[in-house]
């Protein structure tokens, strides 16, 4: 009698454990799909962006004569801020190169530093006032054709199109002179957007993201949490309040530019905020995250065991006590999970920020809400549209930035879940 | 609970402190044409430098959107400064005029040309408008005559004209999203499509359907969208001698030697066919400047300065570098001496 079913058993289990082989196959092809779409992308961001940490420079010996810089006295601000640094560097260069003659070939070679170098000149002089009259070897910045000709020299096919034969004979020179050489990038970490890209930096942006990202925070966790306590532990079951939270998990799904014109609408047109500063931006990436902070927070308050406010109940706590001291602690990790990874949404946002005029050059570096900044993403975007070539790697390291933004965000997530979680 | 409670007031603290809005505006604003965008800030960036001003802020709106924004009234809240790679439109205008702007001051900055080049190692080659619209279009007139539209027939350069090589039309541009593109579209296309007299009247008559007929441009292969890079098509240029390309005018300054412009209605794209209008696939660069912001905004006037210097947009300036395009020099002094008097345009 017996025999039928385990017979029909086993003759189907090979079927069973193939099935299942199959399934698992299944799964482990879709991680390999999807580590290998992100190791793809890393090595591309990575290999063409590591270029961007080395700057080149270049060997020269500047005299700071007073006579050429127009500066008598090294003390008196206006006197170092007019000077003609330009003028010393030319000078230097031409001693460097003496055979160089003629107009063309020489705004050529002057053409071989970067802009930036006379300016790096002013603050040296305006740092030691006893340089004036005095000769000195610096490294300079080299303009960024000469960087990326310089670094295309590394591989199999050095990028000439943008460099004469007279300038690759120069560079040649001084790679035999060994007075070329790339240093370590510190403007990029220190210095604000630029046209130029040798002296492009991410500070600017980093900041910008930053002021936003806390405006967004302060704002939207206080306001998801109330939201997500009302709704979860007072509010009563009945149309109006369906109604609510069929337009909560609405609002998560709405395309973000939406946002952007409804906060071009109020912030800009109704309360008359100016443009392109961070208060702004936040207050817009506010409404974007809302949502997804009082959907979590709601499930974060849902996972409170029913156990713990009976008991508080029970001892006679209120009901303000009850959440209070109990179910927010308790709900905490998961409500800040939910609000980090919101964060981390709002951070690689740009489409809302268009709109409300963050897409845009900005030089300095914003120290308050109420400065014109402009945003990671935004400046990649800016970047990656930029016609020098040099702009090419800047984009990629600013993604590098940008990501390792995210990895800590996350992780921080991850800490906070690990460290506030309570087992019961 | 409480310790993060009081965190976030600690950090609301000098969020609300700092939330001093409104009232003044240290650094000038810019918005408008993504074209003069990269001259702007070039400027922008020079002038910050050289006076330890704050820079201008300048924001790439497009155009016309720059223009919507500047002309919403005077008051720190709107732009200085819109940036155009056109002529400011009459209703522009008068909306600017409508909404208390009254005195504009424009400036004209130089030109953008673009050009439609081939490897050196191909045969040199002279197109018309005429010849660009019908081997780019997707739609043109019959060939066998009348007013009818057909699908793009033409598969050879000779199709088109018979004074041209029996070379496959294949062209190489930039895609829609591209300024470059609009121009070229604007200039180069509709140019050659108002050589037919009645697709002309139908400016006038049905403009979405001239839009249609004169910027359509053919999706069969012959047109190829190469990206926002142009350093890229001069490459694929130089590779392929049957290849045409389509590209700013800087891009062919820069590579000289590799490839060659083909003359448009027999003129050669050069720094002063450009600047003096032959050359017909040029297009002005303005910038215009609200007059009552002058005093108000600190440093516009010194930013106007730098901007019309011989040092920016000279000849050997650092803007011509950067690829645009300088008119001649006794037009810059006449702009300059009218820029500097901030007297007002009319239209």
């Amino acid at each position: 009698m017996n025999r039928k079913p385990m017979e029909l058993v086993q003759k189907s289990l090979a079927r069973r454990y193939r099935a299942e082989r199959r399934f698992r196959f299944f799964g482990v092809v879709s991680v390999i799909i999807g580590v290998l779409a992100l190791l793809v992308l890393f090595f591309e961001i990575f290999s063409s962006g590591l270029g961007a940490f080395r700057q080149t420079h270049i060997q020269l010996s500047v005299n700071f004569d007073p006579e050429i810089l127009e500066i008598t006295d090294a003390h008196d601000a206006t006197q170092i801020r007019s000077g003609n640094y330009e003028g010393i560097l030319r000078k230097a260069l031409a001693q460097r190169f003496p055979q160089v003659s003629g107009r063309a070939a020489k705004r050529e070679l002057n053409g071989l530093i970067s802009i930036a170098a006379a300016y790096d000149l002013r603050a040296e002089l305006a740092d030691n006032p006893e340089l004036l009259g005095q000769q000195k070897t610096y490294w300079v910045l080299a303009d960024d054709d000469v960087d990326t000709y310089y670094k295309s020299l590394q591989g199999d096919k050095p990028f000439t199109a943008r460099t004469s034969e007279a300038r690759q004979a120069q560079i040649a020179e001084l790679i035999n002179q060994g007075e070329i050489r790339t240093q370590f990038n510190w403007r990029f970490f220190t210095s604000g957007d630029s046209s130029e890209p040798e002296m492009a930096g991410i500070l600017g942006a980093v900041a910008g993201s930053l002021l936003t990202l806390l405006v967004t925070f302060v704002l939207s966790f206080p306001i998801g949490v109330a939201a997500a306590v009302y709704l979860e532990e007072y509010a009563p079951k009945n149309r109006f309040t369906d109604f609510i939270e069929v337009n909560i998990a609405n609002l998560a799904a709405v395309p973000s530019i939406i946002f952007g014109l409804l906060g071009l609408a109020i912030f800009i047109g109704f309360f008359g905020m100016p443009r392109s500063i961070p208060l702004v931006g936040g207050l817009v990436l506010t409404l974007m995250t809302l949502p997804t902070i009082i959907i979590s927070s709601r499930n974060a308050i849902k996972a409170v065991p029913p156990s713990i406010r009976d008991a508080a109940f029970g001892i006679g706590a209120s009901k303000m006590q009850v959440i209070l001291h109990h179910v927010l602690p308790l709900a905490m990790p998961g409500m800040l999970t939910g609000a980090i990874i919101g964060m981390a949404q709002a951070l690689g946002e740009t489409a809302p920020l268009l709109m409300i005029g963050m897409v845009a050059f900005i030089m300095d570096i914003p120290n308050s809400i109420s400065d014109s900044a402009t945003v990671l993403p935004v400046q990649i975007f800016l970047w990656s549209d930029s016609p020098e070539r040099a702009f090419v790697e800047r984009t990629s390291a600013a993604i590098m930035v940008l990501l390792v933004f995210l990895v800590c965000m996350n992780t921080l997530a991850v800490w906070l879940r690990k460290r506030l979680e309570r087992r019961w | 609970m409480k310790k993060l409670l009081l965190a976030l007031t600690c950090a609301a603290g000098p969020l609300i402190s700092g939330a001093a809005i409104g009232d003044s505006r240290d650094h000038i604003m810019v918005v408008g044409s993504s074209t003069v965008f990269p001259f702007s800030k070039v400027v922008a960036e020079r002038f910050s430098l050289k006076t330890g001003q704050k820079a201008p802020k300048v924001e790439p709106t497009g155009t016309g959107g720059g223009f919507k924004e500047f002309c919403k009234g005077v008051g720190v809240g709107t732009p200085d400064i819109a940036n155009a790679s056109r002529r400011i439109k009459e209703s522009e205008f008068k909306a600017c005029q409508d909404a208390g702007v009254k005195d504009i001051v424009e400036v004209f900055i130089g030109y953008d040309g673009i050009v439609i080049a081939n490897s050196k190692k191909a045969e040199p080659i002279a197109l018309s408008r005429r010849d660009i619209f019908l081997a780019l279009a997707k739609v043109v007139p019959d060939p066998k005559g009348g007013e009818e539209l057909i699908a793009n027939p033409y598969k050879t350069w000779k199709d088109v004209n018979p004074e041209l090589p029996a070379k496959a039309i294949s062209v190489m541009g930039p895609p829609p999203t591209s300024g470059t593109r609009d121009a070229f579209v604007e200039l180069a296309m509709e140019g050659g499509c108002k050589a037919f007299p009645w697709i002309a009247a139908l400016d006038k008559s049905d403009n979405a359907r001239y839009k249609a007929i004169c910027h359509g441009v053919r999706e069969d292969g012959a047109f190829i969208e190469a990206g926002e890079n142009d350093n890229l098509i001069v490459r694929k240029l130089s590779e392929n001698p049957n290849l045409l390309g389509i590209f700013g005018f800087s891009f062919l300054d820069q590579n000289a030697d590799v490839v060659r412009a083909a003359t448009v209605d027999g003129v050669e794209p050069q720094f002063e066919t450009i600047a003096d209008g032959s050359y017909p696939v040029s297009r002005p660069l303005y910038f215009y400047v609200k007059k009552a912001h002058v005093g108000v905004i600190p440093a516009i006037q010194e930013f106007l300065a730098e901007f019309t210097s011989e040092r920016a947009w000279g000849d050997e300036g650092y803007l011509a570098e950067k690829g645009m395009i300088p008119m001649e020099e006794k037009r810059r002094k006449t702009v300059a001496e009218s820029v500097k008097k901030l007297e007002p345009m009319s239209l």
